[in-house]
């Protein structure tokens, strides 16, 4: 997601590349080009004059003679700074209490009602929990019903009243019904408001008030520029929220927002929203997101990801069947299942170190898979299991039913060949170590 | 257990080769925002000082950055003014502001876009003029929806809405809810119906009906989902078997706190369906603007309207005279 800024870090680094040591001259053009960077990210003016300021100062007191290069040890500084800026280790959501109440705050448009439900559903399917969602947007047109939809896909009840106009009161008997209904998190969706409006900021204030949340959530959409920073800092002096969430973090936003928000507000950002679907959302970590503004992968991310679509039996399963070469396409199609419940193929591409760069110029479509579907539901189960079987006129046919053409269908068959044969090298820990060791070693910059 | 996700790192490694196809480069481009109004940031800027040197102009650059207006836009306008003192050999710190407003007007003016006013052009067979109105989401599309049909309706044109926006939560109530509210006609399929056959139905029932104008609501869609701005184009096409050269108007929607990615919604908007006009929405915030000037710059498509409120009426022609003007507190 912070592909653009990446690719200004390195060619600002490019600068520096291949000089003996960091001095007052070499780096100024170098800063020059990291600050526009960031400004060009949306990250806040005062925030990336200080961020230049620091990654100068630390770039000059350390003993570049003892550093591998300049260009790597101001990588590392950048890193370190970012991850600095971005507010450490990672913070926890606090559902605690009896119940547990959230309450959500932020501009028309950033998302709360949709992080409401993600929110929710987050709760209810890795927490054990049993939220209720209230609808607290008694302005926005088909707000509440937009909450209610939310609630029927993800089966978490909503709490609303539309005769009702008054958040406040809303929010109390919401709490009462929790507590006879044994919910035991609240999440409070609230109407979008400016800054600004006095009114609409004392009314969010009374509702903190009369609640008493255990966490106040500012929503942000990622692609805010400076105001992000404004904004926040006025709903922080009203509300004093307890964390920020990122959203839409899937577009192509530089999402600068990210870097400044803790910065300036003090506050961390405790998610990200990345996609429409109800589970797309992720913790934030500070570090996996300076990785990846330099470009160095969030692979931990991935493996969570993976680890959580992992089922052990069928794995071992997989890996004798690798071992034994029998691996074949009912496999792979389980396979493909599988990869598609881990989320947006393009997402978990970008987690990949070094890829990200690759990816900038490659759309993956989100259907991508449907295609090579087709083709594998064409084959008859013979063929799916005996591959080496599939001839000139077979894959005639295959394509035929597939709607696919044949150069399609053998660039399937080729790529599973190509595929089963690294798998079978992969299914040896020492190959897949080495293989590894060459991708770090691939790494921009490093 | 280890194996597990190797072997997922391996298949989407492996998967990636059958997918990969090439995309265009993207291209860069940036802008900014304000708390402050221009007007005194430049006041502050230039105190204490009778003419204008590097400090003021590193000042005014950072006046510039801070209102959004983007780094490109800012470096323009900065190597214009610098272009002037060195022609002029001293402009005084109170001339700053004159020169600062001529030259973003020019900028303005240079993106050979007419103001546009509110009207509703005939075309032939009493067909009505197609608005499609498109953008990210959360910009405020259904809301600009909702007051570009009550100021039609002021002007006595006859206004057909269509709801298809048939993926979001409830989308479909909420423009229902500002048909009702304006008192105009709307087409809808109910959620999860294709949006081109709304799209269809919508041209459909305004022909029938006479309407001058129809409106036709998409769902909010981040501009590199390609699948999402393919679907722009089906929309698009469906839309002409009704009425020839339809939609006359594609209509992006932006928020106006909305950074450098602004005009990255506007060019990849462009390139999946030929916007001919933006409407840049909440201006009543804490953004006054800078947003504008960078666009207009950037892009040669009009800012045809400003969103400055909640209200029905909150919906403006954009002025670029007037809109400088304001910048500068007047």
């Amino acid at each position: 997601m912070f592909e653009n800024l990446t690719d200004k870090f390195e060619k600002a680094f490019k600068v520096l590349k291949g000089q003996g040591q960091i001095s007052e001259i070499n780096i100024a053009e170098t800063l020059k080009e990291v600050r526009r960077a960031l400004l060009d990210a949306d990250v806040n003016f005062n925030t990336a004059k200080e961020f230049t300021k620091t990654v100068k100062e630390k770039a000059l007191g350390r003993d570049v003679l003892n550093a591998v290069s300049p260009g790597q040890l101001m990588v590392k500084i950048c890193h370190e700074e970012l991850i600095e800026l971005m507010g450490g280790d990672e913070t926890e959501v606090n559902y605690q209490g009896n119940p547990g109440i959230i309450l959500m705050s932020g501009l028309q448009g950033s998302g709360k009602t949709t992080f409401s439900g993600k929110l929710a559903n987050f709760l209810k399917s890795k927490k054990g929990k049993n939220p209720l969602l209230v609808a607290c947007d008694v302005y926005r047109p088909a707000a509440i019903d937009q909450l209610h939809v939310l609630g029927d896909q993800i089966g978490v009840e909503v709490y609303s009243n539309k005769e009702e106009k008054n958040p406040v009161n809303i929010a109390n008997a919401a709490i009462q019904h929790a507590k006879s209904n044994g919910n035991n998190v609240v999440i409070i969706d609230t109407a979008g408001r400016l800054a600004i409006d006095e009114q609409m900021m004392s009314e969010i204030s009374d509702v903190k008030n009369a609640i008493n949340p255990s966490e106040t959530l500012f929503v942000v959409d990622a692609m805010t520029g400076q105001d992000a920073v404004n904004t926040a800092k006025a709903f922080n002096e009203r509300i004093n929220f307890d964390g920020v969430i990122l959203t839409k973090l899937d577009g192509d936003t530089r999402g600068g927002a990210a870097i400044s928000i803790k910065a300036v507000v003090d506050k961390p950002i405790k998610f990200v929203g990345t996609g429409e679907k109800m589970d797309a959302l992720d913790v934030f970590y500070p570090k996996r997101m300076a990785d990846r503004i330099l470009g160095m992968g969030d692979v931990v991310s991935l493996v969570e990801r993976a680890q959580e679509q992992y089922d052990e039996k069928e794995a071992r399963r997989l890996q004798k069947k690798i071992k034994k070469n029998q691996f074949d396409f009912n496999d792979f199609l389980s396979q493909l299942q599988q990869v598609k419940k881990m989320g947006n193929v393009k997402d978990l591409m970008g987690m990949i170190p070094g890829m990200g760069k690759a990816m900038k110029n490659v759309e993956i479509e989100d259907d991508a898979f449907k295609h090579i579907e087709a083709i594998i539901y064409s084959m008859s189960p013979e063929e799916r299991e005996h591959p080496e079987i599939i001839n000139q006129s077979r894959k005639k046919r295959i394509a035929k039913g597939s709607g696919q053409s044949l150069t399609e269908v053998n660039k399937l068959l080729k790529q599973f060949g190509d595929t089963k044969k690294m798998m079978k090298m992969m299914s040896n820990k020492k190959n897949m170590a080495n293989m590894m060791k060459q991708m770090k070693g691939g790494m921009p910059g490093m | 257990m280890p194996f597990g996700r190797e072997l997922f790192f391996f298949y989407i490694m492996a998967l990636f080769g059958l997918f990969g196809k090439d995309k265009k480069k993207k291209l860069d481009q940036g802008l900014e925002k304000t708390k402050e109004s221009f007007l005194s940031k430049l006041t502050r800027t230039v105190v204490g000082k009778s003419k204008v040197d590097d400090e003021v102009l590193d000042d005014l650059e950072e006046v510039l950055i801070t209102s959004d207006v983007g780094v490109k836009t800012t470096l323009k306008i900065i190597e214009r003014i610098e272009e002037r003192v060195g022609r002029e050999k001293y402009v005084s710190t109170s001339e700053l502001q004159n020169v600062l407003r001529s030259e973003i007007a020019s900028l303005l003016e240079e993106n050979n876009t007419s103001d546009v006013e509110y009207d509703i052009p005939k075309h032939p067979d009493n067909n009505p003029h197609v608005i499609m109105v498109v953008g990210v989401n959360g910009v405020g599309k259904t809301t600009t929806i909702g007051k570009l049909a009550h100021q039609f309706k002021g002007m006595g044109k006859q206004v057909v809405l269509g709801a298809a926006d048939t993926f979001r939560a409830a989308a479909v109530d909420q423009l229902i809810i500002w048909s009702e509210r304006v008192g105009v006609p709307i087409v809808q399929q109910g959620m999860e119906a294709d949006p081109a056959s709304v799209a269809f139905e919508t041209l459909e029932v305004a022909k029938a009906k006479g309407a001058d104008v129809a409106i036709i609501d998409t769902a909010g869609r981040l501009h590199n989902k390609v699948n999402l701005m393919n679907e722009l184009t089906k929309i698009k096409r469906v839309m002409q078997k009704v009425v020839p050269g339809a939609p006359h108007e594609i209509l992006l929607v932006l928020d106006g706190s909305t950074g450098q990615n602004a005009f990255e919604q506007a060019k990849q908007f462009s390139l999946a369906t030929e916007i001919n006009a933006l409407a840049i929405t909440k201006l009543d915030g804490t953004a006054k603007g800078g947003v504008v000037i960078g666009i207009s710059d950037q892009m040669k498509i009009p800012v045809k309207y400003i969103g400055v409120g909640e209200q029905m009426n909150d919906l403006q022609s954009f002025n670029r005279r007037a809109f400088v003007d304001s910048l500068f507190g007047e």
